[in-house]
């Protein structure tokens, strides 16, 4: 295992393996209403929040908690952070802190990246602008393993603004590295260039979405904020719902077994139909669940095996 | 005054001579040369080349002497082998008026290193609404020739056509920072493979590219002079290419770094490697420089921008754009030219120092000329350390770099300003 998490990229398909896996162990002891383990016990777990994003933010903590890990909120609002102070201060007090792992959350791409420079610790990146989610990623390809049993061989469907998620980019790069086929289908305005070479050679595009449904094991459908319209991205809501957002007739369209996924929070009516959002296909519930296993394996990895 | 007798030197790498400066200019060429009371300078295996000009510096003074100062920029091109540096009028105050170009010249006499020759401000605080006063700032003591709103392009087609007009009354030139805003709006970094890898807001060659179009028509259209600051990307030398065969009054300049280094240096995030335009991919620097060699473009400018370490120590995205480049600009020039002398006397000294209508500078080194030259070491190697430049500021792009060719002597107006490699005031 690396120290830092900080893209997809790092992962090779053993360690993405060995991270599902133990992701697994997590949930099985969580179901044996084994509430903590004392792994991390006397370690200190910093959340650094850059953005609002409860979710996460929550989502990490709780991973931390379990392991019995100390976790300090370091939130930009309210914080030194929201005062101008700049990350490599704050990095150095998170250093005096004796962070032994940062969770970051930053608006700015490559911010974890800098940070990792800068402390001992590992860094953890929870979200960088447009760039990764790497965790995000994990928790996707550990909900495909659970419903359809494998990664390799799937061909997900990546739906929506590539351009501006880094869910996107994350998800590419590790369903690659597990053997999954990629396919990514948006208007073209919302696909960046290059896109089909820049992460990984054998990756799809295309703009039409009802042309690759039928041939889907897993649709994943992206965020699309309706303020995008305003910049051109796309002239209407409506007409970006009627070309590329998943709804009951177009779900038909999937073969039988396929996974409808959203890394929320979704916006229902947009990208994705209230009746496919609450279909049985759907993962979306699961997905936040798995999200803590394997948030726990993550910190596990990078910290159960230093000394403390 | 003291005579300088500079024994042996190769003038752009030819045989070896022996110059003399006496009272500002080179009195004396020849071989075995001997001058009574002359301080002599051993230049046995140096090349002599007419002292560099630089088309585009920022001295960043008044404003942010904390990043540089006229004097500490002065004391980087001296080191770096210039004689003369174009002031850049993004300062704070704006360099759009008589009065504050004055001061930058003054500034720059007191300095005594190098000529600061100051450009001035094309519209009023760089805003793009309406011209400064062009015309003060061209009769004013530092005689400006070269206006230009660098940091940000002169969109407004309108404004430009004006500006471009306006200058033909005293032989002025427009220097674009050819971006289109629009089109580059919260970009970060060449629009490409790598910016889709990194996440980070693309910037299109074609808001270069769409700029120097529009205004090498425009500059036909009023049939006036048109240079082309920091030139990126393989298509503009393109349009430039069309533009020169077609007789439209254009030159352009390209920075050392887009000659030698590429967008994946933004790999890692650093923002020692964000720099306005951005660098692009291995196509453009190798069109670059071999429209450098051909001749389409028709000068080496540095783009010198210090920066102070808050500024660049952060975020990428919240990093000012810009790169240290006078201590450099030979070296790399060398690096991707090779040692063709003559060439690089004419893009980096006789070129530029016409563009900017600077007729004391890049003439050749006969006698009776200005004593305005630097003595190169060939054969050098050195290692790019950031602590050890003159400027105030710290963000090469090159440190650790080993590069070719350093500087051991300039003379300015027959004085020396460098002498083994060191800046003597
Ligand atoms: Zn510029």
């Amino acid at each position: 295992m690396t120290r830092h998490l900080l893209s997809a990229a790092d992962l090779d398909a053993a360690t993405a393996t060995m991270i599902l896996d133990t992701a697994q162990e997590m949930a099985n002891l969580a179901g044996h209403q084994v509430k903590k383990l004392p792994t991390l016990r006397g370690r200190t777990v910093v959340n650094l929040f850059y953005e609002d994003s409860t979710r996460t933010r929550i989502s990490f903590e709780a991973a931390a908690k379990r392991l019995s890990a100390d976790v300090i909120n370091f939130s930009a609002k309210g914080s030194s952070v929201s005062k101008g102070e700049s990350l490599k201060d704050t990095a150095l007090t998170l250093q005096a802190m004796g962070a032994d792992a940062v969770v970051v959350r930053h608006p700015a791409a490559g911010a974890p990246h800098r940070l990792a420079g800068w402390v001992d610790g590992s860094v953890l990146n929870a979200g960088d602008g447009t760039h990764e989610h790497p965790t995000q990623a994990l928790l996707d390809a550990y909900t495909m393993r659970a419903r359809l049993g494998r990664v390799a061989g799937l061909h997900v469907v990546i739906v929506g603004d590539v351009l501006h998620s880094r869910v996107a980019r994350s998800n590419v790069l590790l369903l690659s590295t597990l053997g999954a086929k990629v396919t990514l289908v948006g208007p073209p305005t919302l696909l960046p260039v290059d896109i089909a070479t820049a992460l990984v050679p054998g990756i799809s595009v295309s703009y039409d979405l009802d042309a690759v449904l039928p041939d889907a094991d897993v649709v994943m459908m992206l965020r699309v904020q309706r303020e995008r319209m305003t910049d051109s991205f796309f002239p209407s809501a409506r007409e970006y719902a009627r070309r590329y957002g998943l709804d009951g007739p177009r779900m038909r369209r999937l073969p039988e077994h396929a996974l409808v996924m959203h890394p929320g929070p979704m916006n229902r009516g947009m990208e994705i139909a209230p009746e496919v959002a609450d279909s049985a296909r759907s993962t979306i519930v699961e997905q936040v669940a798995n999200g803590v296993s394997v948030r726990m394996a993550v910190l596990y990895l990078l910290l159960g095996g230093k000394p403390s | 005054m003291t005579q300088y007798l500079i024994k042996g030197v190769r003038v752009l790498g030819g045989e070896p001579a022996d110059l003399l400066l006496r009272d500002g200019v080179i009195a004396e060429v020849g071989t075995g040369l001997d001058a009574r009371g002359a301080q002599l300078v051993d230049a046995d295996g140096l090349v002599a080349l007419p002292g560099l000009v630089d088309l585009h510096t920022h001295l960043r003074e008044p404003g942010r002497e904390d990043a540089e100062t006229v004097e500490t920029g002065s004391r980087a091109a001296a080191l770096g082998g210039y004689t003369a540096v174009c002031a850049m009028a993004n300062t704070d105050p704006v360099a759009d008026t008589a009065g504050v170009v004055e001061q930058v010249y003054r500034l720059g006499r007191e300095a005594g290193l190098v000529d600061v020759q100051p450009v001035g401000a094309v519209t009023v605080g760089l805003r793009g609404e309406r011209l400064a006063e062009l015309g003060a700032m061209a009769s004013s003591a530092a005689a400006v020739r070269i206006f230009s709103d660098d940091g940000h392009c002169v969109a407004d087609p309108r404004l430009m056509r004006r500006a471009l007009e306006y200058v033909k009354a005293f032989d002025g030139v427009i220097a674009q920072h050819a971006e289109e805003p629009r089109l580059t709006e919260g970009a970060q970094m060449h629009e490409g493979e790598v910016a889709t890898r990194l996440g980070l807001a693309g910037w299109p060659a074609v808001a270069e590219e769409a700029i120097i179009a529009r205004d090498v028509l425009l500059a036909e259209h009023v049939d006036s002079r048109l240079h082309v600051c920091h030139v990126s990307s393989a298509g503009s030398v393109e349009i430039l290419r069309w533009a020169k065969a077609r007789g439209i009054r254009v030159t352009a300049e390209v920075c050392p770094h887009h000659l030698l280094l590429t967008d994946e240096r933004a790999t890692g995030y650093d923002p020692v490697f964000k720099v306005n335009p951005p660098l692009r991919t291995a196509a453009d620097t190798a069109a670059l420089r071999a429209a450098l060699a051909e001749g389409v473009i028709d000068a080496v400018a540095t783009d010198h921008a210090p920066h102070a370490v808050e500024d660049k120590e952060c975020e990428w995205a919240y990093a000012r754009p810009g790169m240290l480049g006078l201590e450099t600009a030979l070296s790399i020039v060398v690096e991707v030219l090779g040692p063709r002398w003559d060439l690089i006397a004419e893009r980096m000294s006789r070129t530029p120092a016409r563009i900017a209508g600077l007729s004391g500078h890049g003439q050749d080194l006969v006698a009776g000329a200005p004593a305005n030259l630097t003595l190169v070491d060939p054969a050098a190697r050195w290692t790019v350390d950031p602590a050890e430049l003159a400027s105030r500021s710290r963000n090469t792009p090159y440190a650790g770099m080993t590069l070719p060719a350093r500087v051991v002597a300039t003379f300015l107006r027959g004085a020396p300003t460098v002498l083994d490699g060191k800046a003597l005031r």
